[in-house]
């Protein structure tokens, strides 16, 4: 009982960043399925969520900010795309993933600019922000809601995928982006919608993360993006469930290296993961084999 | 072609741009005192309310007479962005500008990181309230009139272990951060000597879950939490504090010495115990015209947090200004170099209390440390008793 | 005409620019303040034309995606840094204060520049042994990774003796400590940095014109089609990693030299990408476009774009400049760069005197053509 409670909390606390790193990943992978791209900016859209939290709560009520919030970072999200990714459509693959960084690097600097570099609390959310306890470990409502939402998101995503026509077009598109367009799919337009779904998914993390870990700063897209994207990689990149279980698997490894005291290395064990599994299984937990064409 | 002319006119317009932006406006009368503070990043916060101080202190008094001529003074802001990469350029942009002395930073890290361009353009700088011994120690160009955290450390300790009555403490600080790493080591070697035992954990810059670091503290079952780091991390570490449900004291040095620790306690059922310089109410009639003057604009009430709660730093930035135009007077010149060697023996009674430095390193004597509680019903700081070491 | 003599000609050209370019910042270095910002700008400038000509190497020339280059900048500062520092410094308590330092030996500044370089290679060589058989993005991920886990490893409190843990490292020997051999003269630091930079991106692009040099671009233009050529590809992509990290060590031990301190804190992933965007801007696969770029950038960054942080230039009453807006036009800058110049400044052409030559009759037939021509409507 002893070890349960001495563990308990970073379990705990494992699952949840894990759920929202889970929100998050989804975003990268499906980016990557259909445009062979690592959204660098991916990470920012999210801070900029939580931003956009900050700046709405402080003169609408959560009600109206919190749909608010969703629908600004899906625009932004589609912004992003329309205005960085589209001109680069035919430029060589590294011209957009340096657009991303320079995307990535203009949110930061704008919500550098817009908060003046201080950290923003960010607003509690009622009943989301309580604290409970559980087992005897307190903790607060939402680190039991995440991995709740997460999965009950997933499904909806993936049968999303599986079963509408925008879902199967996805689909043709990551499979083969020349053939797709052949058969008269509209490319852009599933490209957009990739976006907007990632976004809306990012928001919704944002959201979970930061209430949460309640402070907002320009960087804190950062280190959690890239993990993120190891996440993706990790779990196989294009693949959902992989994308979830891989963030999953590093959310509750990282909390359990900082319960044994491993602090230093709490963000190096994720990337250390990462390239024993590149090495093992070059295309991640439930990557599909890649063949080269000669 | 036209794409690279096109290149090539922009960036000549960006050059001109710069050169008219760039040109100083400096003339025989003015002197100008650089201020190397951090305005984004880490500590960012706190870096603004220090600079405050020193905004305010100009406000105060704009001009100086220095060898029987009055001029004007002009203070040069740069943001060093609480990074020591970043910190180089920013001090020798302040030496560019032709500073005739620095003052700064908030943050021992950048000024030991931006202390080696001071020294070589020759321009003393004065430590605002970077408490790290490692700024001044060996060199002749660094001063200080705050107290040093081997002194600070000390008195911490003994606050946990006599006055807390506990004997396990938990210690966190950043990783790299010459701030809270200096600290939080003084604070062991004192706890350990004085027959307490530590636990000790550092996080990685960029860390936002304090989630482990608050369960590991629980777990080890320690008495205080001590973890003096910037008000960024300080606002989390309290939330997860209360989301938590722990029950010991959270214990803090100097940063914590700030209203972002007070918005983030308040309503909480959390105790917050800190060391700083100056307690708010020490000296009224600064306390009410310094809280006039932020109220008085946006941005500065902005810059202060929010409100018009007066934290130490702000203070001890207002004493700097008038120390760092005490030793000008006391040079007879705006010379950088005779500047240098009237610090040494500069005094000024200021509203932090009398400063003087020593002759070994240039710090402050400074033997009292200020400490205070926060009261998270209302929100504000209550002054426990000073204590004075030596 | 005859091709060999043009050659001879421009190469004639090109020693006679670089001396002339050297004895101009001798004489300003002579003349100047050496305190002004210009000198500062150009000695960083100078250092991350350096490492991004060093990354072009890998990204550019053997079309190799790797975002390690800060960890290795990393390696070389830190055991510059370390071997640099003088031993009375190091037994003392001013700088190893938690530790004991554990390295009894100090070298001069030549012999620790070079080892630096020697280190951040030997890791190289290790980090490569697995991670170059991965391709693109993931090799890309794996070495941001490798670098993160570097950092790391540096920072790590049982590492403290050698690398004093997380906190900084100072008083070693810094620019203002090179003297000019056998003279207790100092010498000018803006100089030292363009010749240490200078002849190791000149051994770079003697490599790229070599053999060696033709079998990188064979690669990055197709691997199967060079292996099927008798390329070893394992063993050029080793090559072409060990010698980049190289330099970047030589380059991160300059920049610790520069700055006076270092701190392992400040080798992020966000320098990397700095270092990528200097090559993008600069044109991938062109040496002469990372050298520009990175002068441009270092200088819009920290010296041209700053008066736009200050709130006193505000006019017309608006309240638009403030601290961060600099941030905020300089990313627009690149996003403009990005998406209209994809190319970079030079492509991937490099600089010619030809081209200036055509340039120059192309400019002055125009003007020609114009002033003979039609009357402007």
């Amino acid at each position: 009982m002893s070890f349960l409670q001495n563990s308990l909390p970073y379990i705990l606390a494992g699952i949840s960043v894990g759920g929202q790193y889970a929100l998050i990943a989804i975003g990268y992978t499906m980016v990557y399925g259909i445009l062979r791209l690592i959204n660098f900016a991916h990470g920012d859209v999210f801070m900029a969520a939580g931003m956009f939290m900050v700046f709405l709560s402080a003169s609408l009520p959560l009600g109206a900010a919190v749909p608010l919030v969703l629908v600004l970072t899906v625009l932004l999200g589609f912004m992003i795309e329309r205005v960085a990714y589209k001109p680069l459509r035919s430029a060589p693959r590294m011209s957009v993933m340096i657009s991303a960084i320079g995307v990535s690097y203009l949110l930061q600097n704008c919500a550098l600019y817009f908060t003046g570099g201080l950290a923003k609390v960010y607003p509690q959310l009622p009943w989301l922000s309580d604290t409970v306890t559980i087992f005897g470990a307190v903790t607060k409502r939402v680190t039991l809601i995440t991995p709740i939402l997460t999965l009950i998101l997933v499904i909806g995503l993936s049968l999303f995928i599986k079963y509408t026509k925008v879902g199967m077009a996805m689909r043709a598109v990551s499979k083969d982006f020349e053939t797709a367009r052949l058969m008269g799919i509209k490319v852009n337009s599933v490209i957009s919608s990739t976006f907007i779904i990632g976004s809306l998914l990012a928001a919704v993390g944002s959201l979970l993360y930061f209430t949460n870990y309640a402070s907002v700063t320009p960087t804190s897209g950062g280190m959690p993006g890239l993990k993120c994207f190891v996440a993706a990689v990790f779990g196989g990149i294009g693949s959902i469930p992989g994308a979830v279980i891989g963030a999953f698997i590093i959310g509750i490894c990282e909390n359990i290296i900082k319960g044994l005291g491993w602090t230093t290395f709490s963000d190096a064990f994720t990337f250390a993961l990462l390239i024993v599994i590149l090495l093992v299984k070059p295309t991640g937990l439930f990557g599909e084999k890649a063949t080269d064409k000669v | 072609m036209k794409k690279a002319l096109a290149l090539v006119l922009a960036l000549t317009m960006i050059f001109a741009l710069a050169a008219c932006g760039g040109s100083s406006k400096s003339d025989a009368n003015t002197v100008t005192i650089g201020v190397f503070e951090p305005a984004s990043g880490d500590n960012g916060a706190g870096g603004k309310q220090e600079t405050l101080g020193v905004q305010y202190a100009n406000s105060v008094q704009p001009t100086v007479e220095i060898g029987g001529k009055t001029y004007n003074v002009v203070v040069k802001y740069v943001d060093n962005e609480s990074s020591n990469d970043k910190a180089p350029s920013a001090a020798a942009e302040l030496v560019n500008a032709g500073c005739s002395i620095v003052l700064g930073s908030y943050g021992s890290g950048v000024s030991i990181a931006g202390g080696p361009t001071f020294e070589a353009a020759g321009i003393p700088a004065v430590g605002i309230t970077c408490t790290n011994p490692q700024v001044t120690e060996g060199n002749t160009y660094y001063f200080r009139i705050c107290f040093l955290d081997p002194f600070q450390g000390t008195v911490l300790a003994n606050y946990a272990y006599n006055e807390l009555g506990v004997t396990k403490a938990y210690c966190l600080n950043k990783l790299g951060d010459d701030y809270s790493g200096g600290l939080v080591k003084y604070f062991i070697d004192a706890f350990e000597g004085l027959g307490g035992e530590c636990v000790h954990e550092e996080f990685p810059d960029g860390n936002s879950d304090f989630t482990s670091y608050v369960a590991n503290a629980k777990a080890a079952d320690c008495g205080v939490f001590f973890s003096p780091v910037s008000t960024e991390a300080a606002q989390l570490i309290i939330d997860q504090v209360v989301a938590q449900g722990a029950s010991f004291p959270l214990l803090a040095g100097d940063t914590w010495d700030s209203n972002v620790i007070l918005q983030a306690a308040k309503g909480k059922d959390v105790q917050v115990t800190v060391t700083t310089f100056y307690p708010e109410g020490a000296d009224a009639s600064f306390d009410s015209s310094i809280k006039a003057w932020i109220n008085g604009n946006s941005t500065n009430l902005a810059n202060n947090g929010g409100d018009d709660t007066v934290a130490a730093v702000t203070a001890m930035g207002y004493d700097a200004y008038f120390f760092a135009l005490a030793a000008m007077q006391k040079a007879g010149s705006t010379e950088p170099a005779k500047v240098m060697d009237a610090l040494w023996s500069t005094e000024i009674n200021g509203v932090t209390g009398p400063i003087a430095l020593d002759q070994t390193n240039g710090d402050a004597i400074r033997n009292t440390a200020f400490v205070k509680q926060a009261d998270t019903a209302t929100g504000t700081w209550i002054a426990l008793d000073p204590v004075t070491v030596g | 005409m005859d091709l060999r003599k043009d050659k001879k000609k421009d190469m004639l050209c090109t020693a006679v620019a670089l001396a002339a370019m050297f004895i101009v910042l001798l004489v300003m270095e002579l003349t100047m303040k050496s305190t002004s910002i210009l000198f500062t700008v150009m000695k960083k400038g100078v250092i991350y034309a350096l490492v991004a000509v060093s990354m072009n190497l890998l990204n550019g020339f053997t079309g190799l995606f790797s975002l390690g280059q800060a960890g290795f900048m990393l390696i070389g500062a830190y055991t510059y840094s370390i071997l640099s520092m003088p031993v009375s410094v190091k037994m003392g308590e001013s700088v190893y204060k938690y530790y004991d330092c554990a390295i009894g030996i100090e070298l001069g500044i030549f012999p620790s520049l070079i080892l630096a370089g020697v280190i951040a290679a030997v890791f190289a060589a290790l980090i490569g042994l697995p991670v170059l058989r991965l391709k693109s993005d993931y090799l890309a991920i794996a070495t941001l990774g490798f670098a993160e886990i570097l950092r790391a490893l540096f920072q790590w409190d049982a590492m403290g003796p050698v690398t004093n843990g997380a906190n900084v490292l100072r008083q070693y020997k810094d620019l203002t400590k090179v003297k000019i051999p056998f003279t207790n003269i100092q010498f000018p630091p803006t100089l030292f940095c363009f010749l240490v930079s200078g002849i190791c991106i000149a051994i770079i692009v003697l490599l790229i014109n070599s053999s060696y040099g033709r079998a990188f671009k064979a690669i990055r233009d197709d691997e199967i089609a060079a292996e099927a050529m008798g390329i070893n590809l394992f063993k050029h992509k080793e090559m072409s990693f060990v010698i980049s990290s190289f330099f970047a060590g030589i380059s991160g031990a300059m920049l610790a030299m520069f700055q006076y301190t270092v701190q392992a804190a400040q080798f992020k992933t966000a320098m990397t990408y700095e270092i990528l965007l200097i090559v993008v801007i600069g044109g991938i696969g062109s040496v002469t476009g990372s050298c520009i770029a990175s002068f441009l950038f270092i200088a819009c960054n920290e010296w041209w774009l700053r008066f736009l942080d200050e709130s006193s230039n505000n006019i017309l009453g608006l309240n638009i400049l403030r601290s961060g807006f600099r941030k905020v036009v300089f990313s627009i800058i690149i996003m403009i760069i990005v998406l209209f110049f994809s190319k970079g400044i030079m492509g991937d052409r490099e600089f010619s005197w030809a081209r200036i030559r055509a340039f120059f009759a192309r400019f002055k037939k125009k003007a020609a053509a114009s002033e003979g021509g039609e009357p402007n409507v």
